[in-house]
């Protein structure tokens, strides 16, 4: 699938392995949650950058003590009406420190990339007919934001408080 | 009240340009039904039985004159001449045309009003006691708090695609005029040990089929805190809600799944990291910057008796028998709350038309420092009049077919729309409310039966709150025939109550002469001036049901 971050569209650098499928040497892997954990030993001492993939319902404060050895955590949104993964998003960034990719996989929307930003997502696989300048376009429909989260943006409260 | 700034202004301007691309990718077949649905849900329209419907937030009840007025515009110019007031202090309009609406929203957003959030699984508008900075059982204005959630929730990154809707209500009066304690989050202002002014924070309360009030989970929470412990109970909730089942998927279930001690020690975990960040908490000059949009109008140094006013009341027995229901103490001398039935006999509870609107807007003028507020029992609210202008007042509403003294009384029926418009409802509900308004009419005998409230709801999702009704009324579909349950004994007031089913349920024909018994043996059995829901509570519902189903 095309992977859009930081506003473009890259090259992955990394590939989905599934749960019983070999890791290629030189391979950049996403696991499975529970793959990482029943293989976690070996993925370290490869000694390569990896990435884990989280279901919903996986609490990412589990990752905590390798987090700095993960380079991706991709997010799966089973439909679009599931937001656990704008918690699981945010709370990666701001509680784990989580400094890595965050990528969002599986089914979400044109209209949920700014709400997705905004927590933390900074890497997106989109279907085929997606668009750069969607992307762009979708970032640009709100100028102003009340809420303090993970992306940086002043709130409308600093903004106020500058002018 | 609260102003826009460029900041508020540009957000509510920016997402009618959002929600216009969003109708047009639908209209371009490049967003489908299932997924145009919440996005334009979360706009506030609905597709109902016979059209479009269209919810306009009016953010904790409060309404100012020129809002009030393009209020009757929109109900002239795009709909039926008319508008509802519902349950949550919202107003909609059930007959605008999609193509009208990217135009209402535009409309809207010249006088400060938009649709956002007002359905759909996020936080929705927020609710607030209608006598708000008026009331003199007071501790604070509710409003104030009200505003700062509603910045807070509003396109929250986070919580935009919860298990399900959710509602917030606030209160900052110990007598619950709110229904907090039905709310998916009920705040009440409180003082601690040290005598601060923070909140109790009860969750999981709800209607629907599901009933529960809401259980204390923030024992105190101080100002500065108050929004990073609300993100924290958003966040256990959003991540912990039911979401395989639509009927399980409110804070409700989770709440009483986990019990209040561990809901409680999930939401202090929460709230200790997001407080420890300090990204939420609350700086007192921004508490006291959004206060001084709240603070009351210049009042005048008045006695607190009025000749004029008395004079009237001995002069004019049909402003007497208003000002004993519709007129309620201020705390300030010289000033009273006017209530406003919207309950006119004959009438759709919560309709009103866009000449009374209008009116409505002129009377916030001349008598109401230009601020109107909408209740959650679908009356209107004239928070600060001065006494010797109620006569006045009074003949002016009257004119307007807005006079109708029966605030608190039987026929002040809550009702959602039911059958004749919804397409979730199992039975119609107004014309049931009509019918139990016609056999009530008689004032004297409205009086002498005291504070009744009767709430009606068209199917299980209890929109007309009818679990919190002193009797509550519930329309259920068996076999394609329109069957009605009663319960006795709920409360949405500070002693929270849901009603107990009284039995079978009984048909269109029959459920009037039922609410006529109901009350005639409460007559029979009560005590030193009780009230129904008094006698309730004293003999239990066993003497009613006897009465009821006697016939049967």
């Amino acid at each position: 699938m095309p992977l859009i971050k930081g506003g473009r569209f890259v090259e992955d650098a990394f590939v989905t392995v599934g749960d019983g499928d070999p890791l290629a040497p030189g391979a950049k892997p996403i696991v499975s949650f529970e793959r990482f954990r029943k293989e976690r030993n070996a993925l370290l001492e490869r000694n390569s950058p990896f990435g884990v993939r989280l279901k919903p319902s996986d609490d990412p404060a589990l990752l905590h003590d390798d987090i700095e050895r993960i380079s991706v955590v991709a997010i799966e949104f089973p439909t679009f009406r599931d937001g656990r993964g704008f918690s699981r998003a945010r709370v990666l960034r701001s509680r784990l420190g989580f400094k890595g990719e965050i990528r969002a996989v599986g089914h979400f929307l044109y209209d949920q990339l700014a709400f997705m930003v905004r927590t933390g997502f900074d890497a997106f696989e989109v279907p085929q007919t997606f668009r750069e300048e969607d992307f762009q376009r979708a970032l640009k429909e709100m100028s102003y934001f009340y809420q303090p989260s993970v992306d940086g943006k002043k709130t409308i409260r600093e903004l106020r408080a500058t002018r | 009240m609260y102003r826009y700034d460029e900041f508020d202004a540009t957000m509510v301007r920016e997402r009618v340009e959002q929600f216009r691309y969003q109708v047009q990718r639908r209209l371009d077949g490049k967003l489908n039904e299932d997924e145009f649905k919440p996005l334009r849900l979360k706009n506030g329209l609905y597709l109902q039985l016979h059209s479009y419907m269209l919810r306009i937030a009016v953010p904790y009840g409060t309404l100012a004159v020129r809002q009030m007025r393009m209020l009757a515009h929109i109900a002239r110019k795009y709909d039926r001449g008319y508008g509802h007031f519902t349950t949550r202090q919202n107003m909609q309009f059930h007959w605008p045309k999609l193509v009208d609406v990217p135009d209402i929203l535009s409309e809207l957003a010249s006088v400060e009003m938009h649709c956002i959030q007002t359905s759909g699984n996020c936080v929705r508008n927020i609710t607030a006691d209608h006598f708000a900075g008026a009331a003199a059982d007071e501790i604070e204005d509710p409003r104030v708090l009200c505003e700062i959630m509603r910045q807070w929730s509003s396109f929250h990154p986070e919580f935009n695609y919860l298990p399900r809707k959710f509602k917030i209500a606030v209160t900052g009066s110990p007598n619950d005029r709110a229904a907090i304690k039905f709310h998916d989050i009920g705040i009440e202002a409180a003082t601690n040990e040290s005598g601060e002014v923070g909140y109790r924070v009860y969750v999981g309360g709800g209607m629907g089929r599901t009933p529960y009030v809401g259980l204390l989970i923030g024992k105190w929470v101080s100002k500065e805190d108050i929004l990073a412990y609300l993100e924290a109970v958003l966040r256990v909730y959003n991540e912990f809600g039911r979401r395989d089942n639509l009927w399980k998927a409110r804070i409700k279930i989770l709440v009483n799944a986990l019990g209040a001690d561990e809901m409680r020690r999930q939401v202090e975990t929460e709230f200790g990291e997001i407080r420890a960040s300090g990204s939420l908490t609350l700086p007192r000059e921004e508490i006291a910057r959004i206060e001084k949009y709240f603070a009351p109008p210049a009042f005048e140094d008045l006695s607190d008796a009025s000749e004029e006013y008395e004079a009237e009341l001995t002069r004019n027995e049909r402003f007497a028998d208003w000002s004993k229901t519709n007129v309620t103490r201020h705390k300030q001398p010289g000033y009273a709350i006017a209530t406003i039935s919207l309950k006119e006999l004959g009438m759709t509870p919560g309709d009103i038309s866009h000449e009374q609107m209008d009116g409505l807007a002129q009377i916030m003028d001349d008598f109401g420092y230009a601020e109107i507020r909408v209740s959650h029992e679908q009356n209107m609210v004239l928070p600060h009049v001065r006494k010797k202008d109620l006569p006045a007042l009074f003949a002016r509403l009257d004119a307007l077919r807005l006079g109708t003294p029966n605030a608190g009384l039987i026929t002040d029926i809550i009702c959602c729309p039911g059958l004749d418009y919804c397409d979730l409802a199992n039975a119609r509900s107004i014309p049931i409310s009509q019918a139990i308004q016609d056999r009530f009419a008689d004032l004297k005998r409205q009086r002498d039966l005291g504070e009744i409230k009767i709430k009606m709801s068209g199917c299980i999702n209890a929109c007309g709150h009818h679990h919190a009704g002193h009797i509550g009324i519930l329309g259920v579909d068996k076999k394609g025939v329109e069957l009605y349950q009663i319960q006795l004994g709920g409360s949405g007031a500070e002693d929270a109550s849901i009603g107990d089913v009284l039995g079978p349920a009984l048909g269109p024909a029959e459920i009037v002469d039922a609410v006529e018994n109901i009350v005639e043996t409460y007559v029979g059995l009560r005590q030193n001036g009780e009230r129904l829901l008094d006698t309730v509570r004293r003999t239990g519902v066993q003497p009613f049901k006897e009465r009821v189903y006697a016939a049967h």
